[in-house]
């Protein structure tokens, strides 16, 4: 199906100020094209963690944003360091963030495991010194396409 | 019970959202991870924490929280007030410590979010 629109937001590694902010818009956008409740907030809550995670774990990446009249597609690619064991990383409370990230709040080891509940198809591909590439779909069942 | 009721309960001050104080609170969570919060929280529930970093507002627009409570006397900066309003969120803030300001919201009958364990023996626990 066609796309509606796709949005590209680049986020630096370590920039822990702006961390955040590329979901917050991306909340903000899909829920003026009248998307909402809890689909908005699982796509919300698996946005932020991927988003964390490019600044907490990678050497900068670009999360792209993608809407189609059936589905909100979320896609992270980074430059690097890529993941050693991914089947490791995936368990619930297993994490490498440092003291910083872990002051503000994160280093739960959560974020891939929440990312993967939430969203309706999650794929997850790294390969260590090139990069992590994660995608994630959320249906959109009842939204036909922007009303505007 | 309402966002009032809680601070009442808590002798908070109201910093931000005089006006949503009549806003029902259903469960509450405690927590200074946000990966936990973003994990098991939803809507309804108010959220107390001792961490006034930015991301404890984000991520409360990223759950559509209602009310957030910082405990221990701590006030964040005035650019994370201004966004949690730019957000419509109640703001709380108590003397309290998190451990006695749970309590009494206990004590009053408000509980925890259901979370599901990695120990999970089929029974839910807040
Ligand atoms: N984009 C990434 N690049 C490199 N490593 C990553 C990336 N995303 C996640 N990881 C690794 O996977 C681990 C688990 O991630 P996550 O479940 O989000 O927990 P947390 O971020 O709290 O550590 C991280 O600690 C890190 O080692
Ligand atoms: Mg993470």
């Amino acid at each position: 199906m066609e796309a509606l629109f796709t949005t590209q937001y680049p986020v630096a590694k370590a920039d822990y100020v702006s961390a955040g902010k590329a979901s917050q818009d991306i909340k903000r956008r899909l829920k003026q094209l009248g998307i909402g409740g809890d689909v908005l907030r699982r796509v919300a809550v698996a946005s932020y963690e991927v988003e964390l995670n490019l600044v907490i774990h990678s050497e900068g990446g670009t999360l792209t944003l993608t809407l189609y009249p059936d589905c909100v597609e979320l896609n992270s690619v980074d430059v690097g360091p890529g993941i050693a064991d991914v089947s490791m990383a995936m368990r619930e409370g297993w994490s490498t963030a440092n003291d910083e990230a872990r002051a503000l709040g994160f280093g739960a080891g959560m974020g891939l495991p929440n990312m993967k509940r939430n969203a309706d198809d999650f794929s997850i591909q790294s390969e260590l010194g090139k990069g992590t590439v994660i995608d994630m779909r959320f249906h959109l069942p009842g939204w036909q396409g922007e009303q505007t | 019970m309402t966002i009032k009721d809680m601070a009442d309960i808590l002798s908070a001050k109201v910093l931000i959202g005089a006006d949503k104080l009549d806003i029902p609170v259903h469960t509450a969570c405690c927590s200074d991870l946000m990966s936990d919060v973003l994990a098991f929280v939803d809507e309804k529930t108010v959220l107390i924490t001792g961490l006034t970093n930015p991301h404890v507002v984000r991520t409360s627009e990223m759950l559509d929280l209602k009310c957030l409570v910082f405990a221990r006397g701590k006030i964040p900066a005035e650019d994370i007030l201004e966004s949690a309003e730019e957000q419509g969120l109640a703001v709380l803030a108590t003397k309290l410590t998190a451990f006695t300001a749970c309590g009494m919201l206990y004590e009053h009958g408000l509980r925890g979010v259901p979370v599901p364990t990695a120990w999970d023996d089929g029974e839910e626990d807040g």
